[in-house]
């Protein structure tokens, strides 16, 4: 139980460190290292196969393709990124404030009853469940990557011949 | 032969991807012209194409409502079709155009048609995903960029607050299909299933853009390219969340006092702001998104009631509303086209220059407003009936106030945009016949549907009030 609510901070900590870092290359290390961590969960949580999953393709595949994407781009100024910064933090100050409030509400005053017993749930191969109970999610993962490509089609591919211009 | 409805537009899309773009880009609005069609004739004469539906593959079900919603979708997927070819010109831009919303089409005709949580999941979020690059299609102008990233972030929220409600319900029922989770659900108190409930609500409520969780709404709908406000305020917002509510509510979580309270109260709220929030707008757009969400307010009050009635009801004014709010969005796509803004200020008298746009505007707006004998009048009725029986008098009361508000502000509308003085806009003409078809096909299935309601009652309302 400690070790997992140790994860879960980390994972907590990785993942503001990516939303809030200015270097988009150390964002995608944080967004990496929260798959890690999200991995390291899953294990502990018996489930291998979600997490290989999460491991290769999250952790995997996703960073080395942010990662070529990024060293493509220009970084931009210090002084840009210092008015960024102050801009930003005039507008959201009150977003921390907020998530602590709610934290500590939900800490002192829910309590939360004991979770129930888990339903039985059927014991099969991976293939069985991919295949035959979730053969629709399948078609529908098909149309979701298809959606994908035209959103890098509709909205990166034009913006390179711009810059090629 | 139901999974043909998510095949087909897939397999168009590649086919229209693998080989010659150049004759492709030209007959790819041809291909997807005729498939909506053909869809809308299917929904049309179901029971006499496929008397029984034999061939199961994937774990897609079709019922009366599930017909409906994807007589519907393709109505508006056509109208939105036409509206982009005539207000897109760069070539390629109208390819991808053309690409995403047959893939938006395929993901909402899988969204009406599954009968499991997460595959219920898996094709809202193929929906959410083209409506995205769809929002943001013209992206030079950075209001889009902003109104996608909006929607994107809301939509993200839902996203979550569903998937972990599936999580909770999966530990309940074992299994997330409709059945299971409703054996599992229904009749409980414990904690962790109310949690699992509200959380999924929430959620849809996000998708549908009721107040208070509206803020993206407005953004979304008047920075995309016309086509896409017609697809979206006609369709998408419909699809993934009031119809997906309706069905989730009806049919797996169930109706008990608190579900039905929040559902009045969040319906009767959207209503009024919804309405007034439209009062106040100056661009043309934006009025009609505000107006969008107070029309949505109807449809979740009439849920709300619980009883069959009241959910025909609301399907019926869920049906109405998508056609009428399309042809408003198409008649806003055409005053934009000719006079190049939508701030409703500059325009005045484009009665006279553009007759057709005029006066199918006035019908819509009569409907929505609920004046027989168009179909938003027969809408509305049953939900005040519905309402009445169930014994929410107040709440019929104040519907029908808020229809006296929806008359006020397209009747502003209407004399700003449509009559009074010319002299602002001489030599402006008639849109192109791309804008103008769909707007004079829709005015007729408004009258058609007012006309012969009595017909109809039969054919499509008692089937899908016999499902609940």
């Amino acid at each position: 139980m400690n070790i997992d609510l140790l994860l879960l901070t980390i994972l907590l900590a990785c993942s503001l460190w990516a939303v809030l870092t200015r270097s988009l290359l150390m964002s995608a290390i944080a967004l990496a290292s929260v798959s890690i961590i999200l991995t390291l969960l899953m294990f502990r949580l018996d489930a291998p196969i979600a997490a290989v999953f999460e491991l290769s393709v999250c952790a995997g595949l996703i960073t080395v393709i942010f990662v070529s994407t990024i060293s493509l781009t220009k970084p931009i100024t210090r002084v840009e990124l210092k008015q960024q910064t102050k801009a930003r933090i005039k507008r959201y100050w009150y977003l921390p404030v907020i998530v602590f409030a709610l934290a500590g509400l939900l800490g002192f005053f829910m309590v939360f009853p004991e979770v129930p017993s888990l339903a039985a749930l059927p014991d099969l191969d991976v293939k069985d469940v991919l295949w035959k109970l979730r053969q629709t999610d399948i078609l529908g993962q098909i149309v979701i990557i298809l959606a994908g490509v035209f959103g890098v089609v509709v909205l990166l591919k034009e913006k390179m011949n711009h810059d090629g211009e | 032969m139901s999974v043909l409805f998510v095949l087909v537009p897939l397999l168009l899309v590649m086919i229209l991807n693998a080989c010659c773009k150049k004759t492709m880009s030209i007959v790819a609005s041809w291909l997807a012209g005729l498939y909506f069609l053909y869809q809308a004739g299917i929904c049309v004469f179901w029971k006499s194409v496929w008397p029984i539906n034999n061939l199961i593959l994937f774990n897609f079900d079709i019922d009366a409502l599930s017909l409906l919603m994807m007589l519907s979708i393709a109505i508006v997927a056509f109208s939105s079709l036409c509206v982009g070819l005539s207000t897109i010109t760069e070539s390629r831009k109208k390819f991808n155009f053309i690409n995403l919303l047959l893939i938006s089409v395929a993901g909402m005709n899988g969204v009406v048609m599954v009968r499991d949580l997460f595959s219920l999941y898996v094709f809202l979020e193929v929906t959410a995903v083209s409506s995205f690059i769809l929002i943001a299609l013209n992206k030079e102008i950075k209001d889009s960029l902003e109104g996608s990233f909006k929607y994107f972030v809301m939509s993200a929220i839902a996203t979550v607050l569903m998937l972990s409600s599936i999580a909770l319900l999966l530990m309940f029922a074992g299994d997330t299909s409709f059945e299971s989770v409703r054996d599992a659900v229904q009749g409980t108190n414990n904690f962790y299933a109310v949690l699992a409930v509200g959380l999924f609500m929430g959620g849809l409520f996000i998708k549908g853009g009721l107040i208070p969780f509206h803020g993206w709404l407005p953004d979304a709908y008047s920075s995309a390219p016309a086509g896409v406000s017609v697809l979206l305020a006609g369709i998408v917002t419909k699809t993934t969340g009031i119809y997906t509510l309706i069905r989730v509510v009806s049919e797996i979580f169930g109706f008990n006092e608190t579900i039905k309270s929040i559902l009045l109260l969040l319906g009767i709220i959207s209503i009024f702001v919804g309405a007034f929030a439209a009062l106040l707008q100056t661009d043309f757009k934006r009025m009609l998104a505000y107006s969008s969400i107070s029309q949505v307010g109807y449809i979740v009050l009439a849920l709300g009631t619980g009883t069959g009635l009241g959910i025909a009801g609301a399907i019926f004014h869920l049906f109405n509303h998508s056609i009428f709010k399309t042809q408003l969005f198409v008649n806003s796509a055409a005053v934009e086209k000719q006079t190049g803004t939508t701030e409703m200020g500059r325009y005045g008298g484009l009665s006279n220059s553009m007759p057709v746009t005029g006066w199918t505007s006035v019908i819509a707006f009569l409907s929505t407003a609920g004046i027989p004998p168009f179909s938003g009048f027969w809408s509305k009725l049953i939900i005040i009936v519905a309402l009445w029986t169930a014994g929410y008098h107040t709440y019929a009361a104040l519907a029908i106030l808020g229809s006296l508000i929806t008359l006020a502000y397209f009747l502003y509308m209407q004399r700003r945009v449509f009559f009074g003085k010319s002299d602002k806009n001489s030599g402006i003409k008639e849109a192109s016949i791309g804008l103008l078809i769909p707007a004079i096909i829709l005015a007729l299935i408004t009258i058609g549907v007012g006309v012969f309601f009595p017909y109809l009652v039969d054919t499509i309302i008692v089937p899908i009030s016999s499902i609940f």
